[in-house]
């Protein structure tokens, strides 16, 4: 058994402690009751609860909640004691916030800054009669931020700071020779003010260099202050540093999966590394800049051409870029098993270059191909699901193992995904959706969702009478595909566009919709066009069932179908095919004014959601993030 | 079902117009008697002489349902044990699955006796009675006829809910336990009734918990509506009253058992001032009640509550008018089921008397119970604490995967 499971049936579900909650019987008398409250004692002993139900009679140890305002007084009078510099300080508000600051943060860092308490009231006596009021408040705010400073990369291991830092590696060379330079300057400057803070004669001038230097450089001084510092920090530095090389080939290697296209000199970079030379779109759509826009087939025959002399690339992986390209694997779940695949291929044919290891050296070359993949058309998020798992396995892989052990266990994980999360998934979530068909039912579906068709078929299968609309809509009309293979297979069918969406869901009485993500808040991310069904049938109080399988749920929240999307070819909304005639737009593609949108997803707000389907069961929108918090851990990091 | 037109309408009439001449009901429902004499000299002059007058044409509801509030009133709460008073008259009669089978709705039925006793807890209870008079020698044995018991169980009764949830429930909190994996048989066979029976003995208290955590949120000088008959709310109630709190209850008539009449006359005994009104009432008094206060059959997945019939249409009406609706319920009652709508929840019918004959051509709706849907409920009280109704489903998720 996994270690989730265990440790959840041992803390027992039915005696969670809810607030104020009783302790159990045997304790409640020997105990002593955990608040101190007046209301308590007569609801121990008062006789009519006691006589109205024997049966309860032992079972009274429940308490009265204490009333808010009650603990509330508590904990500041609470805190009221345990500042104990309040005396100390003069009256001037100012001064007092460095103590207050402290005293809210000490129970986390009161190790690492063992002395620090006494030298900044030490800063304090001395100063406070020494220079002038508005110089101390300004002394003693600056303080107080150095202080926060220093506990929060003590506290989080320099995680946000380090964060930081990589990015602006990542970002551009030549800030990165500055920063370094800047940050030898702050950490002097950071050891003498602790210095002198710490001496508490020359606080004030020093303290005011601190400030120069927090104002200058905020973030950077930071940094220093965790470096110099003793035992846990130095620790989790080191770590840091340990995972920060593969972090650095990682970066330089791929753009990042959301790389906002509106900052030139990002995407200028990207360019030079970039496999793919697609060529930007020529008026792109203003309020999606920060998208990738390119014009699109007209690579296709270039890359064709470079098929063999791309060296770093897999062929196998080489094929399936090209075919995401050229429109040929679609389909959240297609385009991941088709990417898992080609990963398995790579693998298989990977050996390990002299003098590097397998753990790092896979991981970067997986980067690289992740990166070429973006390149040919943005991830999905499943597919980013997918490369998260396969790189926590790759990183989890033991030392001792031996290359081709390692191969075969990672091969076998990839075969594991590919079965659990996507097929066996699917077969999960049809056994739970058939059982919201029942005869008479007529289903609405939009677009073609793997999912959804074999939902629909298997309740054909299993003899229900019911009929289905698919609502389709340009340019893709994916509708048909499904629509033909729902026919072939007997079912009653009606087709129609989005357009008539409001006329047809008068007869419907359950929409089943696929998506390519369900986010955080619950938010659908799927084909553009959904949010649209989905809205009308919740006008009509029509039940709209979303079929997802897991690992497609993402942490991520979303609000609006603009800050993260994927734009598609312009032109295919710009001409009608199989019609001549209609050629409006024909001498107006270039025109200045004239900008195209196809936008390929949008957001379904968890409103309009009445039930996602996964294959854990039948859940609420709203508990998506449960799912997302309780086995994503499980499926991707154990 | 969406009806394209409205035909079906028309022929309807034709057929009643070709059929024999109207039912009695209809035609003194068309064209009234003058009223009586003796209703203008009415004593009570605060009631008004029309609806006095039609309660006066119709003696057989007015007289009748007098009669059944008597006998309500008078009934002793331990033969209606069941928890909102409503679906078990549907009970189907299987449960012949062997003689362990046997035993155990047996010991089910004897603990169901008792009253103040949740179906639920009693099904635990009876589950707890399996695993002690078991012969099983291993593991698997005993994991097997647990099971079996428990779906006898289910099938005893397939409308109940909390019995179901309750099963469900008792088998996983006692088959999943990590420290069965190294321990010798006998060791943990004492270590699964052990952990049954601190599991009925919490699901006995979740009413009491329920009632403390409630209290929060009755303030003195509020008014209360309540629908039905449930234990729970009384529990509520009845603690507020004893911690001295001044509210005054507003009582649905529960329809058609009259569930509403039991709960005032409990709450009269109590002191607590009562006002019975019948269901249809509810919109109208909806203006001066601060809160509703509901039991549940069963807390479903999505946060709603499967509930006696009328609880959709109070929380509805709540629901527009803005006042909080609160559902009282034990986690022994969340079940693992997900209706999207009213026709999706199993049927669970009635009998409903409404004192007069019904010609056969007119239809019943003999439905029990309804769905509530999660948006128009504001808090569940459950022993687990007070929660929203979509952190229902997160609960069901941390229980049952």
């Amino acid at each position: 058994m996994d270690p989730r499971r265990t440790a959840r049936t041992v803390s027992d579900p039915k005696v969670r402690q809810v607030g104020f909650f009783t302790p159990p019987p045997d304790h409640a008398i020997s105990d002593p009751p955990r608040h101190h409250d007046p209301i308590q004692s007569p609801s121990q002993s008062s006789p009519p609860v006691n006589d109205r139900s024997p049966s309860d009679s032992s079972l009274s140890p429940v308490m009265i909640p204490p009333p808010r305002h009650h603990s509330d007084a508590l904990l500041r009078t609470a805190l009221q004691a345990t500042s104990p510099t309040k005396p100390f300080s003069p009256s001037t508000r100012t001064v007092m916030i460095p103590p207050e600051n402290k005293d809210l943060r000490s129970p986390g860092r009161k190790v690492v800054y063992g002395k620090s308490p006494s030298s900044f009231s030490g800063v304090k006596a001395s100063s406070v009669p020494a220079s002038e009021l508005t110089t101390v408040s300004v002394v003693n705010l600056a303080l107080g931020i150095s202080v926060e400073g220093k506990i929060l990369t003590a506290e989080e291991a320099g995680g946000a700071s380090v964060e930081v830092q990589n990015d602006r590696r990542a970002s551009s060379k030549p800030l990165k020779e500055k920063t370094s330079k800047a940050e030898r300057r702050a950490l002097q400057e950071a050891q003498r003010a602790a210095k002198a803070a710490a001496k508490g004669s020359k606080a004030s001038s020093s303290a005011s260099k601190v400030v120069t230097s927090e104002n200058t450089k905020p973030i950077k001084a930071t940094k220093p202050s965790s470096q110099k510092n003793d035992g846990s920090q130095v620790a989790a530095s080191d770590k840091k540093g340990g995972d920060r090389a593969p972090e650095k080939d990682r970066k330089k290697d791929a753009p990042h999966p959301r790389m906002q296209y509106d900052d030139t000199s990002r995407v200028e970079k990207a360019k030079k590394r970039a496999v793919v030379k697609q060529t930007e779109a020529r008026n792109r759509v203003e309020l999606f800049r920060h998208l990738p826009q390119y014009e699109h087939g007209t690579q296709l025959p270039d890359l064709e051409t470079k098929f063999f002399e791309l060296d770093p690339m897999h062929p196998a992986l080489y094929k399936v870029g090209l075919q995401y390209l050229s429109g040929d694997i679609y389909g959240g779940n297609a385009r991941c098993i088709a990417m898992l695949q080609a990963f398995k291929e790579a693998i298989k044919d990977y050996s390990t270059p002299p003098e590097k290891t397998l753990i790092r050296d896979l991981t970067a070359r997986i980067s690289s191909y992740v990166s070429f993949l973006i390149e040919c058309r943005p991830l999905s998020i499943s597919m980013g699901n997918a490369i998260k798992f396969l790189k926590s396995r790759i990183a989890k892989l033991p030392l001792a193992l031996s290359e081709s052990e390692a191969k075969t266990t990672l091969m076998l994980d990839i075969d594991r995904f590919i079965n659990e999360k996507i097929i066996l998934a699917d077969k999960v979530i049809v056994e739970h959706a058939v059982t919201k068909i029942s005869d008479g039912d007529v289903l609405l579906t939009y677009g073609a969702s793997s999912a959804v068709e074999m939902i629909l078929l298997h309740a054909h299968e299993l003899g229900k009478e019911f009929r289905v609309v698919v609502v389709d809509s340009h340019p893709k009309l994916e509708g048909q595909l499904l629509l033909r293979r729902l026919v072939r297979k007997g079912l009653s069918c009606t087709y129609t566009h989005v357009n008539a969406v409001s006329y047809i869901m008068h007869e419907v009485t359950r929409v089943f919709l696929g998506a390519s993500s369900v986010l955080s808040n619950g938010t659908v991310y799927s084909r553009v066009g959904t949010a649209c069904v989905a809205m009308v049938a919740h006008a009509f109080r029509v039940p709209v069932l979303v079929c997802c399988e897991a690992y497609k749920f993402h942490e991520r929240v979303q609000l609006d179908s603009i800050c993260s999307n994927e734009l598609g070819n312009p032109d295919a909304i710009s001409k009608v095919h199989g019609r001549e005639e209609i050629n409006y737009l024909d001498g107006l593609v270039n025109c200045e004014n004239l900008q195209l949108l196809n936008l390929i997803y949008d957001a379904t707000p968890s409103d309009y959601v009445s039930m996602v389907i996964t294959d854990y069961g039948m859940v609420p929108p709203t508990s998506v993030p449960v799912i997302v918090r309780e086995y994503r851990r499980e499926h991707l990091w154990s | 079902m969406w009806r394209r037109s409205a035909s079906f309408i028309l022929d309807r009439q034709q057929e009643q117009n070709d059929g024999g001449p109207p039912n009695p009901e209809s035609l003194f429902l068309s064209s009234p008697p003058p009223p009586m004499a003796d209703s203008l000299q009415n004593p009570k002059s605060n009631i008004s002489a029309y609806y006095q007058n039609r309660a006066a044409q119709h003696p057989v509801v007015t007289s009748d349902w007098l009669a059944q509030a008597q006998a309500a009133v008078s009934r002793n709460p331990d033969d209606d044990d069941s928890s909102g008073g409503d679906v078990r008259v549907a009970p189907t009669g299987g449960g012949k699955g062997g003689e362990k089978a046997f035993s155990v709705i047996g010991e089910f039925n004897s603990w169901r006796k008792q009253p103040d006793l949740a179906e639920a807890v009693a099904a635990i209870r009876a589950l707890a009675a399996v695993i002690r008079a078991s012969q099983a020698t291993t593991m698997m044995e005993l994991e097997i006829e647990i099971k079996k018991a428990s779906d006898s169980l289910k099938s005893w009764d397939t409308t109940s809910i909390s019995l179901t949830a309750g099963c469900d429930l008792f088998v996983r909190y006692v088959t999943r336990t990590s420290a069965l994996e190294y321990e010798d048989f006998n060791s943990a066979k004492s270590r699964l009734i052990e952990r049954a029976e601190k599991f009925g003995e919490i699901s006995c208290k979740a009413r009491r918990i329920i009632a403390m955590l409630s209290q929060d949120f009755i303030f003195d000088g509020c008014t209360i509506l309540v629908h039905g008959f449930s234990r729970v709310v009384l529990e509520v109630l009845m603690t507020a009253a004893q911690n001295k709190k001044l509210f005054r209850v507003f009582c649905t008539e529960g329809r058609p058992d009259r569930t509403g009449l039991r709960l005032s006359n409990e709450l009269a005994k109590l002191d607590v001032p009562v006002k019975l009104i019948i269901d249809s009432a509810v919109a109208y008094t909806m203006d001066e009640v601060d809160m509703v206060f509901v039991g549940a059959d069963g807390v479903v997945e999505s946060g709603g509550i499967i509930n006696m019939m009328g609880t959709y249409q109070i929380a509805l009406v709540a629901h527009s008018m803005n006042k909080p609706v609160y559902v009282a319920a034990e986690s022994y009652k969340f079940a693992r089921l997900y209706p999207l709508d009213q026709k999706d929840i199993g049927p669970a019918l009635r009998p409903i008397d409404f004192g007069v004959p019904i010609p056969s051509k007119v239809e019943v709706e003999t439905s029990a119970r309804d769905y509530t849907p999660p948006q128009y409920l504001t808090l569940l009280f459950t022993d687990l604490g007070v929660l929203t109704p979509s952190v229902v489903s997160d609960e069901l998720i941390q229980l049952y995967l």
